[in-house]
């Protein structure tokens, strides 16, 4: 309970002006497509220089917190997931958006991120040194396997077809191996200087969203006048609030699975939304709902990836380690006060670490506000003409993987994914398990090599990979998962036609 | 006209030529910009941004410099766009580690070398140091030679990477004792080395000094030994690998510095290696670096190109056999 002893310092006038300058400027950033959490935080950390300890990991956390949040927005708005972290809100939150419900698809997004996200720091209050032995529980051959377990659900996300979602996420895994292998030294699919460092997956997630997109959109200008506008249906606050709370399943799958796969250092972030997106569709009993813009898909997705934020914050706060890109950013952001994370932080600066651990928590609270407010405004940017729309996305995508390290090679690979993506797409291919693949791909086969060294040197691959309880349990979900998805497709087939099945 | 146009043409070539002849006096007239080959938050990012935080000032450049990261394959895509995209005009500078870079460019595959680039001034030091878990067995460097020597090729290790300072003081350590290591090189660089000695995966782990303090700090690790010749002030109880009889010297040590790409004016590369050392001393810096727990070694140039000549001297011996 120490912690509400520091609630008060939360709410002194500088701190809670920082705190609602991060979350207002995270949502912003988060919304703009291609500054990922990461990089948004590490733009503010020169700021953090000229202030107090407690008072600069205010401003970072509320950033972190709302920059996750933000990214549903052009997600759901324009189909441009910002970060790894929103590809699945894509699927229905972008379906919801074109059928004019934008408004009701942000307002529930920024509500199932908020109670996400309020768990996940609750769990990080309560249950650290617990979590913290969770987090270490995964070792290379535990992260290879749950990477397989999530190459077992590419086959069934978001595509007619398993077999061509297999096939694009076949894509994905080789876009995968492009570049320096960061184990071996070796170089790989090497064609020009812009691919050395791998296909960067900021750019990659735009491209793929965004480039087809833009490209149909000037088509269809070219057809008709471009002046389709869509109706946007207003949508009041409560009825929100109603409708997630009819999908209590939903939220509750999605924030205990955030929280879980949050904690494993270097993977959770990026899978967490789609694995929750996948489990709850098995759950559901409207699965076939999925995909057509259906509310649960968003608020497993968001609620997931904010349940997240918390957790992936353990491995750094107790054991000193940054699990995840912007933990490391943060890391930074307590160095430069002379603090250490780990006993140092909780016995001697607990004025710190507990400002900065209730900070987080004000600040899902405050984000879910904010969201709130902007979402009936933003939503009308589905009445923008699509000539228009065309064309801002399409800068918006310049600018964002120009951005992400200012390098014109990230925007070659950003418009050739996209202009593949666009023909993949019109023979039935979807974009979503591709990025899934090309997420995995590098974890799988960093854990496997990296496994199967320490296998060699100690009691042999077999044991290694097969041995052990945590082992076992993956590798019978991975076998559930495998026959569960061959069940539910053989069953679909006995209904459906051969011509469906060509098409 | 054309008189005004030849004699503002003769004015210009006087002025352009009177800014050769007196060294660039202006430089530096707009922000200066610092490639950092790492990701942000990583070691050698943070560092940069706390030595460069005083550009501004006018006993500095009295220009601020601005970070720019370009991370990916270990360094080497930053560094090959140093050596071969950025403009030598001065206003681009770039951040080094050494062993890296010029351990890669002797493994080959990449745009740059030693003559690549133009040393200006060496920031920090971070040396590479053994660690086992808090629990592990091993209490000293002699335990865990004399593991490696009776179980050949069974003592896992883990490190950032190949060709990095952990991989060579790892083949260091090997030719020392005449043993066989099992060096697990890890993709997440230091912190997932770290982890992986932490949470028990591999037996032992080598890492840059300035983490594994800090995992000490917070009671996760034991540090057996220090790479380098001498002991560490931040690690007074930590014997170096030499006491503890292996013939291990500083040539894992990670030295981290700024460099300009070749082709840079004379004139402006004697100006930054005139001010910039003197900026690193700044007191607000020191006291920043000190804080967050990284080491400080500040060499003027003419220290770093010895050093650097020296560095590829004993790396081509040593991956000679690779």
């Amino acid at each position: 309970m120490e912690f509400l002893y520091y609630f008060g310092d939360v709410f002194t006038p500088i701190n809670f002006g920082l705190l609602l300058l991060g979350t207002i400027g995270g949502l912003i950033l988060g919304a703009t497509p291609g500054l990922s959490p990461t990089m948004a935080v590490a733009l503010l950390i020169p700021f953090t220089f000229q202030l107090q300890a407690a008072q600069g990991l205010i401003l970072l956390g509320a950033a972190y917190t709302s920059t996750v949040a933000g990214g549903a927005v052009s997600a759901i708005l324009l189909k441009i997931p910002g970060a790894p972290a929103n590809i699945a809100t894509t699927l229905d939150g972008h379906t919801m958006a074109q059928k004019g419900e934008g408004a009701k698809a942000l307002q529930l997004s920024f509500l199932a991120s908020a109670i996400g996200g309020v768990f996940g720091v609750l769990l990080l209050i309560f249950l650290t040194p617990v979590l913290a032995q969770w987090a270490l529980a995964f070792g290379p051959s535990h992260l290879f396997w749950l990477a397989i377990l999530g190459v077992t659900v590419i086959g069934s996300l978001d595509s007619k077809s398993v077999v061509k979602g297999l096939l694009s996420g076949c894509i994905g895994l080789w876009l995968a191996t492009i570049g320096f292998d960061d184990i071996m030294g070796a170089q790989r699919f090497i064609f020009h200087p812009a691919l050395g460092g791998g296909i960067n997956i900021i750019a990659a997630l735009i491209g793929l969203f965004a480039i087809p997109q833009v490209i149909t959109m000037f088509a269809k200008g070219r057809k008709g006048d471009g002046a389709e506008v869509l109706t946007v249906q207003k949508h009041p606050i409560s009825s929100a609030f109603r409708e997630l709370f009819r999908n209590k399943r939903a939220l509750s799958i999605g924030t205990a699975i955030g929280s879980i796969i949050g904690l494993i250092p270097g993977v959770g972030g990026q899978i967490a939304g789609l694995v929750a997106y996948d489990q709850s569709k098995k759950f559901s009993p409207e699965r076939e709902k999925f995909g057509t813009g259906h509310p649960e898909g968003v608020i497993a997705a968001e609620s997931a990836n904010n349940a997240m934020v918390g957790p992936s914050l353990v491995p750094l706060l107790t054991l000193s380690i940054p699990g995840s890109p912007t933990a490391a950013v943060l890391l930074g952001g307590l160095l430069i006060h002379g603090i250490f994370p780990g006993t140092d932080l909780f016995d001697n600066h607990p004025d710190v670490a507990w400002t900065f651990i209730n900070s987080m928590l004000i600040g899902q609270v405050l984000m879910c506000i904010f969201g709130l407010y902007v979402a009936g405004l933003a939503a009308k940017v589905a009445q923008v003409p699509q000539s228009v729309m065309a064309a801002v996305v399409l800068g918006l995508a310049v600018f964002g993987s120009y951005s992400v390290q200012s390098s014109m090679g990230d925007v070659y690979v950003m418009a050739s994914l996209g202009v593949m993506m666009y023909f993949l797409e019109r023979f039935g291919f979807s974009a979503a398990p591709l990025v899934l693949g090309l997420i995995l791909g590098p974890i799988a086969e960093a854990n496997f090599i990296q496994g199967s060294m320490i296998a060699n040197a100690t009691d042999g691959l077999g044991p290694y990979f097969l041995g052990g309880t945590l082992n076992i349990f993956l590798i019978s979900v991975v076998i559930a998962s495998i026959l569960y998805s061959a069940y539910m497709e053989l069953r679909k087939r006995r209904y459906t036609s051969k011509e469906e099945i060509l098409g | 006209m054309k008189k005004l146009l030849a004699g503002a043409a003769i004015a210009l070539t006087a002025m352009t030529g009177s800014s050769f002849a007196d060294g660039h006096a202006n430089y530096p007239e707009r922000p200066i910009m610092m490639m950092v080959s790492y990701g942000a938050g990583g070691a050698t990012d943070f560092q940069a941004r706390i030595v460069t935080m005083t550009a501004g000032n006018e006993d500095a450049l009295g220009m601020p410099i601005a970070i720019l990261n370009k991370p990916g394959a270990g360094g080497r895509v930053g560094w090959n766009w140093l050596a071969g995209q950025a403009e030598a005009d001065g206003y681009t500078l770039g951040a080094y580690n050494i062993p890296h870079f010029i351990a890669q460019s002797i493994k080959g595959g990449v745009d740059y070398s030693r003559d690549s680039f133009e040393p200006i001034a060496n920031w920090g030091a971070d040396p590479a140091v053994l660690v086992v878990g808090a629990d592990s067995e091993f209490n000293s460097m002699e335990d865990v030679v004399a593991f490696a020597k009776e179980n050949p090729g069974k003592l896992t290790t883990s490190g950032a990477g190949l060709f990095v300072g952990h991989h060579i003081a790892a083949l260091q350590m090997e030719k020392a004792c005449e043993c066989k290591m099992a060096y697990i090189p890890t993709k997440g660089g230091g912190a997932a080395a770290m982890k992986a000695v932490i949470a028990g995966d591999v037996m032992a782990g080598i890492n840059n000094l300035s983490d594994a303090f800090r995992a000490r700090e917070a009671g996760n690790v034991k540090i057996l030994g220090v790479a380098d010749l001498e002991r560490n002030d931040f690690l007074p109880d930590v014997p170096t690998m030499m006491e503890a009889g292996l013939d291990v010297d500083n040539s894992s040590v990670n030295f981290r510095g700024v460099m300009v790409p070749k082709g840079t004016p004379k004139g402006i590369i004697d100006k930054l290696a005139a001010t910039v050392p003197t900026m690193f001393e700044n007191s607000r810096v020191t006291g920043k670096m000190k804080a967050g727990g990284s080491p400080m070694h500040i060499m003027t140039r003419d220290e770093v190109l010895a050093m650097w000549e020296q560095r590829e001297q004993t790396l081509k011996e040593l991956l000679a056999g690779l």
